[in-house]
């Protein structure tokens, strides 16, 4: 994979806020035009650089939501954290054609593409949906059916990020299973999980740790140690757990 | 709180690392100096916070300290004592 990754020193972009979608109440999508972008491989993130009048400089990791063919175009899912000083200006003050600066693609590690095949066993919670999202769409844009199986786990069925573009892509059979597990409240009637994950769930949507899968796993770092160290102990070599951890919170 | 909620995985530190290294280098692999267990700089432990001045990486298997990273006035230093060897792809 390093032989995939530009190697050059990273320099500051400026990125033009092209839109911004809601995804749900806490959480939008921005979609920036990043002239000069180089590409990038699903799972890769960007430092965002906000610099005040007075100079001050904030810097943010954001993960890549976009599949890496949409050119000189990327899309960023944020989260707005009470009292983040960059998550909630994103999410709330930069307006439509007003610039920020972006350096990127980063990270070669927690990365996939179709040729790295699968089976593809991906466990998101919360926001730690936006990586995994990548990987989803640029499966689906190059018609690749590698077996794969997402689990995401939110606190409530409005906090679901990109729930109607995955239960489309889901409805097509290609190979894409996605599964819903809700931890705080879920409407009557509900046919997902409603509990946090563990290794009954885990065994049960997974695929077996004979099949070798390859397992993503991307949220808070309290679930993904869970998450890991459970997948680990149901017989999944730990070179085939790969983990993004979000820390307590962003910003 | 525990101080594993604010563990983050060395892939949080790969633009650090790009800028000392120019490398990707979240794939390149190390032996920690404590335990001998090699493992990618991208799966080990990271402690970083935004406005922090640095990074500390600890090993996955025994935490021993492998490198710490402190940026500030202009300068980066390196402490690299806990890796006996990192190796980097062409």
């Amino acid at each position: 994979m390093a032989g995939a990754t530009l190697q050059r020193r990273l320099t500051w972009l400026q990125a033009r806020l092209s839109r911004r979608l809601d995804e749900t109440p806490r959480v939008k999508t921005l979609v920036l035009d990043v002239p000069g972008w180089p590409g990038h491989i699903a799972g890769q993130h960007v430092d965002v650089r906000l610099t005040a009048a007075d100079g001050y400089q904030a810097q943010r990791s954001y993960s890549i939501a976009s599949p890496p063919d949409d050119h000189d175009q990327l899309s960023l899912t944020v989260e707005r954290i009470e009292n983040g000083e960059v998550s909630s200006y994103l999410t709330d003050v930069l307006a439509e054609g007003e610039q920020l600066e972006l350096r990127g693609p980063i990270g070669g590690y927690f990365v996939w593409s179709t040729e790295s095949g699968g089976p593809l066993f991906l466990i998101a919670g919360g926001s730690g949906v936006c990586p995994l999202m990548a990987m989803i769409r640029q499966r689906a844009a190059r018609g690749s059916r590698v077996p794969t199986r997402l689990l995401y786990s939110a606190r409530s069925l409005e906090e679901i990020i990109y729930k109607k573009e995955l239960d489309l892509l889901a409805e097509r059979a290609d190979g894409l299973e996605v599964f819903y597990t809700l931890t705080r409240d879920h409407p009557s009637g509900w046919r997902g999980g409603s509990r946090r994950i563990d290794g009954a769930m885990l065994a049960e949507v997974g695929f077996g740790a004979e099949q070798h899968p390859l397992c993503m796993v991307c949220g808070p770092t309290p679930l993904v140690e869970a998450v890991a160290s459970t997948l680990v102990e149901l017989g999944h070599a730990p070179d085939r757990v790969k983990t993004e951890r979000f820390g307590p919170t962003g910003g | 709180m525990d101080e594993t909620q604010l563990r983050l995985d060395g892939n949080a530190a790969a633009g650090i690392f790009r800028e000392l290294f120019v490398r990707e280098m979240t794939v390149a692999r190390g032996a920690c100096a404590s335990c001998g267990t090699i493992a990618q700089m991208g799966a080990q432990h990271l402690y970083m916070f935004p406005l922090s001045p640095g990074a500390v990486l600890r090993c996955n298997r025994c935490q021993a300290v492998l490198m710490v990273v402190v940026h500030r006035d202009g300068r980066y230093r390196m402490g690299l004592q806990g890796l006996s060897w990192l190796e980097i792809a062409e």
